[in-house]
């Protein structure tokens, strides 16, 4: 029986953007809320693992815990799980955190420490409630790394199933539900067509759909390197390499033009080696999970101009 | 205390003055291999440890923390878990290679390694069995990441006290912060002095809370529920019977970190991101005062693709593509005339023009990004971009003999 068809990446409205150290987690991430922003939406990206890099992909001054708009309609924040703490004290649970900061700071990293998940459940929790209560279309998340990414979404589970009672079991139920949701929520796992970033993609759909209530909404494959030849065209290419078409070339060029042909070959296995792993990914992964395609860019560059070719790119494969 | 070794590396009248690749694994004993994420960094420490053992007398252990499949295969390491295991003479064999020393290889279980920890530590059997029991315990060890980085390095001192290796290569655990395993054993250590964890234990012992602590204990207790709150206290006043020996080992596997006998690389790619984090890595290394051996560049495009002369070239192709294939196309379909078409044969030269004009940009931003590196490690290794996976000893050797050079 044929699964429901998943909901539209931008229908949803919280998307956890995770892949492997390298892959672009943070290009795409900011990318897909660029394309949403475009797309007339009012849209929140938030930096939750980060260095401080988001705002170098909107060319903005740095981001902090409260959002500013980088771009319009698209708001950016960075996660600060003791900003979070204070902030839920005193909306959720009306407990003001009056005077020095000190003593909450270090009560704070006590607890953290102490008992594991509450950094997890401050980060999602704070996302969570960004969802419901204000208003945003979507709220996209520049998520902890692939090794990281199920602690943070099964933090509520996990909290559940030590906290019995007390307010914070009360506000993990309701977090649990929208994450369950698939017409909500969803995860986006970014990789490359390499070797680990596959198997890693591979291993995280697995663990993602054992250990967590999120869905996988899609993967995007990035860094797809161009095809440069069909297989007649290969066949002409191998003959110019050889000795008499590179001598005539040569002449022609009035030039070295061997270099030229080795950087095309070099090409030409790069992504060979490439296809068998996006071979095993299409194998490995299972099919109502659609794959995006991003093209390699020859910039690398990050800054703005690349977050837009990006988001156009991630535009066409969602068939905008 | 053992012999400590030269700063510079052994030198003779032979041997060129300037430290490399070799005089550095020839003469520490614990290299740690670090940086971003997805820049070969198990690679990097799996080819240096085979290098060693190839080119050295010497008994090296590389242990790893999450290799791909297919290197973990090469060292036969699939299945092994956690215990130190030779790599066997046949696959030496089988990749044509006779080493003069030996190569042993371990991968990093986190929660069986913290199991031994307590088995190690615990006072006595009925504690031991109640930590392990604990569900915060295996919470701990095995659900959250930041256990990881204290336990490699942990793992680590263990493996250095046991005096069976001559060269122990580490991978580290990717982090959040690649920071995180430098400060893992003085956070362990801090956390289990701290006088917040006494504060937290003392009223669930004598159910006596003073003023200053009963905000604090209002806040958990309404937050995290009583249950939950006295489950942590059962948990630490478990775990205080082990403090004095955590703390104790914590700063010496500090100690050991910046013994001058352990050097740390620093693995990268010439991408921006990456390489940004690793020199700030580098400099933190430098104001800790731990020895910042060398610096491995991976994946950097050939140097081909710099040249101007090629640009030309590159640019004439597909300026003149439709004249060059009139010209080219007898001498291509001199073999198969089916290959003797013009218009594909200009279509190729763009084709190939295109891709060298492509990869000429990453490849000069890449030469760029090294020429700004601003830290100076005793070696900068660059290795080029591999056009096909490793997945034997060979191809692992391969790369070793590029960061040797």
């Amino acid at each position: 029986m044929p699964a429901d068809p998943l909901t539209p990446l931008l229908d949803r409205k919280l998307v956890f953007v995770t892949g492997k150290g390298g892959t672009g987690k943070t290009t795409v991430a900011s990318a897909l809320a660029l394309l949403a922003s475009s797309r007339g939406k009012r849209v929140l990206i938030c930096e939750v693992d980060g260095k401080g890099e988001l705002a170098g992909y909107y060319e903005a001054p740095p981001t902090a815990f409260k959002e500013k708009e980088v771009q319009p309609g698209l708001f950016a924040m960075t996660m600060d799980t003791e900003a979070s703490l204070r902030e839920y004290l005193k909306l959720q649970l009306r407990i003001p955190i009056v005077g020095r900061i000190g003593p909450v700071a270090k009560a704070f990293d006590f607890l953290a420490a102490a008992a594991p998940g509450v950094r997890e459940i401050l980060t999602v929790g704070k996302l969570c409630f960004e969802v419901r209560d204000n208003g945003w279309d979507m709220v996209v998340v520049d998520a902890p790394a692939t090794g990281h990414i199920v602690g943070q979404l099964a933090a509520p589970q996990a909290v559940n199933g030590l906290v019995k009672v007390g307010l914070i079991r009360t506000q993990t139920d309701w977090m649990l539900e929208m994450l369950s949701d698939p017409a909500t929520t969803g995860l986006l796992a970014v990789c490359t067509p390499e070797e680990m970033p596959v198997t890693e993609t591979m291993e995280l759909a697995v663990r993602v759909r054992s250990e967590t209530t999120v869905q996988l909404a899609g993967v995007v494959v990035n860094r797809v390197l161009p095809e440069l030849f069909g297989r007649q065209e290969e066949a002409v290419f191998d003959a110019l390499t050889g000795p008499g078409p590179l001598a005539v070339l040569d002449g022609l060029v009035d030039g070295d033009a061997a270099p030229v042909l080795e950087a095309a070959r070099l090409a030409v296995t790069m992504r060979r080696t490439r296809a068998t792993h996006l071979e095993r990914l299409r194998a490995g992964i299972d099919p109502s999970v659609p794959l995006l395609y991003l093209p390699y860019l020859f910039t690398r560059a990050h800054g703005l101009r690349t977050t837009r070719q990006v988001a156009e790119s991630l535009g066409e494969e969602l068939g905008y | 205390m053992a012999v400590r070794s030269p700063r510079k590396g052994p030198t003779d009248a032979d041997a060129p003055a300037a430290p490399t690749m070799d005089s550095l694994l020839a003469t520490k004993e614990i290299v740690v291999a670090c940086g971003p994420g997805g820049v070969g960094k198990t690679t990097t420490a799996a080819a240096s440890a085979l290098m060693a053992a190839v080119n050295h007398g010497s008994k090296v252990l590389v242990l790893t923390v999450d290799p791909a499949k297919r290197l973990a295969n090469a060292l036969g390491l699939d299945g092994i878990g956690n215990a130190e295991h030779r790599v066997p003479a046949s696959a030496f064999a089988a990749a044509g290679l006779k080493p003069r020393g030996e190569l042993w290889a371990a991968m990093l279980d986190t929660k069986e390694s913290w199991d031994s920890l307590i088995r190690h530590h615990a006072p006595d059997s009925q504690t031991r069995d109640e930590i392990l029991a604990n569900p915060l315990y295996q919470n701990i060890s095995g659900r959250f990441i930041q256990s990881h980085d204290y336990i490699a390095m942990e793992r680590l001192y263990e493996i250095h006290l046991s005096a069976e290796y001559d060269l122990i290569v580490v991978d580290t655990p990717p982090t959040r912060n690649a920071l995180d395993f430098l400060d893992a054993p003085d956070r362990m250590a801090d956390f289990f002095s701290s006088r917040l964890l006494r504060w937290l234990i003392v009223p669930y012992r004598s159910k006596l809370v003073n003023v200053a602590t009963r905000p604090f204990y209002q806040i958990s207790d309404r937050i995290l529920g009583t249950e939950f709150m006295s489950d942590i206290a059962e948990f630490f006043i478990l775990f205080q019977t082990m403090y004095d020996g955590f703390v104790e080992r914590s700063k010496a596997v500090g100690r050991l970190l910046s013994d001058r006998r352990t050097t740390f690389v620093v693995v990268s790619t010439l991408e921006a991101t990456p390489l940004r984090e690793a020199e700030f890595f580098a400099e933190q290394l430098t104001a800790r005062k731990l020895h910042l051996g060398a610096i491995v560049l991976n994946k950097v495009l050939p140097d081909y693709l710099q040249g101007r002369a090629g640009t030309k070239v590159a640019e004439a192709m597909k300026d003149r593509a439709e004249d060059l294939a009139a010209e080219l196309a007898p001498v291509v379909g001199a073999g198969a005339p089916a290959l003797g078409d013009p218009e594909q044969i200009a279509r190729v030269l763009t084709e190939v023009a295109d891709s060298y004009l492509n990869f000429q940009v990453v490849a000069l931003r890449e030469m760029e990004e090294r020429a700004t590196l601003a830290v100076a490690p005793d070696v900068l290794a660059t290795v080029p971009f591999f056009d096909t996976d490793i997945y034997d000893l060979s191809g692992l050797l391969r790369l070793g003999e590029q960061i040797w050079a």
